[in-house]
């Protein structure tokens, strides 16, 4: 048996999601059960079938040097503004 | 416990949720199995009361939503066992520890079904309160279980809209059918109300500890009652237990459930346990040859 993991469409033009995974002994039975287990109501517009040792996990995206100058959390920039403000409202005076 | 599964326990504790080939405690994932295998047996062993109607529903389009709902069923067992085969138990072994009487499903599923009016009432009640429990699932603090209860959610609040409009037909009918309704009700009430389980505090939940459930059995409990006894009410039917009420702050009371009723049921000694277990064992018999075909071949 092969597990295949399941990703499906919703509507198009969006994303495939993750849905679930199936065992099968062959990719034609495999598509029957996805296509009975994720789309027999039309809740899909695609399925994606994928078997699972196909896949390649990465993960541990680790930030040594503390990069934050390439994030939005890099610019807290309220307490900068608020002082320019003032600045600014004491220049009109 | 040691610190690695002080720092799970913690984790899962604070909302996080674990994926297949995360490191995860021993006991953690015995849990996991033994909560989520019952899950699985529980939504097979669930299509056979209904199952028999499927042949004396009173129309050709009950007859079809009857058959929907049990192919609905015995998916959301599929993608069950197959989250359970994930952790490390097969689903051969799961049926063969469901037919052999040694794993557990729940209790309503032991019981028999006299009438259409219990039809209604399983698919109406039953599945209501089995979607408070599902929909708390939703959280669980592992992920893979997690995601299949969005679609089993999604098709259980069909079963439900189902269960009720055959309610609701019957009730407007003749006397003899509501009467039908409310004997179903009557029968239905002690098992329903012994559906969540004792009373235990969450915080002693082993299940509610790591996570796996989200709330605790009176509180499901809590939220079936709120949710469904005023609909079953404005129906003009009766509850049958004089001690049902709701309080000011919002808590029903209600009289004690038969709890040793409960156990006795769930250990394997239902009026009809041993009936649909034989059932399934022939089952898993009589289609032995076409798994051994198709592994064949595909092998």
């Amino acid at each position: 048996m092969t597990v295949y993991e399941v990703f499906r469409q919703e509507r198009k033009g969006q994303p495939f999601q993750h849905a679930g995974a199936l065992s099968a002994p062959d990719p034609a039975f495999a598509e029957v059960y996805a296509r009975e287990q994720y789309g027999r109501r039309q809740e899909s517009v695609a399925l994606w079938l994928v078997p699972r040792d196909a896949i390649e996990e990465l993960g541990d995206f680790v930030d040594e040097l503390g990069r934050t100058y390439h994030r939005v959390d890099g610019y807290p920039l309220k307490e900068k503004l608020k002082e320019a403000r003032e600045r600014a409202a004491a220049r009109a005076g | 416990m040691s610190a690695r599964e002080q720092e799970f326990l913690a984790y899962v504790q604070d909302g996080g949720q674990v994926e297949t080939g995360d490191w995860m405690p021993d006991e953690y994932r015995a849990k996991l199995i033994k909560f989520i295998e019952m899950h699985g047996n529980s939504e097979l062993m669930g299509v056979l009361p209904e199952r028999e109607w499927i042949l004396r529903a009173p129309t050709l389009q009950r007859k079809l939503a009857l058959t929907a709902k049990v192919q609905d069923e015995v998916g959301h067992a599929q993608l069950i066992y197959r989250v359970v085969e994930d952790l490390g138990k097969p689903r051969g072994a799961c049926l063969d520890d469901l037919v052999s009487g040694r794993a557990k499903f729940h209790n309503v599923f032991h019981y028999p079904t006299k009438t259409w009016g219990d039809v209604g009432v399983i698919a109406w009640l039953v599945d209501a309160a089995a979607i408070i429990s599902q929909k708390a699932l939703l959280k669980c603090s592992y992920a893979p279980y997690a995601r299949i209860m969005k679609k089993i959610c999604w098709e259980e609040s069909f079963h439900i809209l189902h269960g009720r409009d055959v309610v609701l037909t019957l009730m407007n009918g003749t006397d003899e059918q509501r009467e039908l309704v409310q004997e179903a009700l009557d029968r239905w009430w002690g098992p329903l109300m012994q559906f969540h389980g004792n009373p235990i505090s969450r915080d002693e939940d082993p299940m509610y500890l790591w996570r796996i459930k989200s709330q605790g059995n009176e509180e499901a409990r809590q939220g079936f009652l709120d949710g469904y006894v005023p609909q079953i009410w404005e129906l003009g039917l009766t509850v049958p237990d004089p001690k049902l009420r709701k309080r000011d702050d919002g808590v029903w009371e209600y009289s004690e459930p038969d709890w040793s009723e409960l156990r006795h049921v769930v250990t394997g000694h239902g009026p009809r346990t041993a009936e649909r277990l034989d059932l399934r064992r022939a089952a898993r018999e009589s289609s032995a040859w076409v798994r051994q075909v198709v592994l064949a071949e595909a092998a």
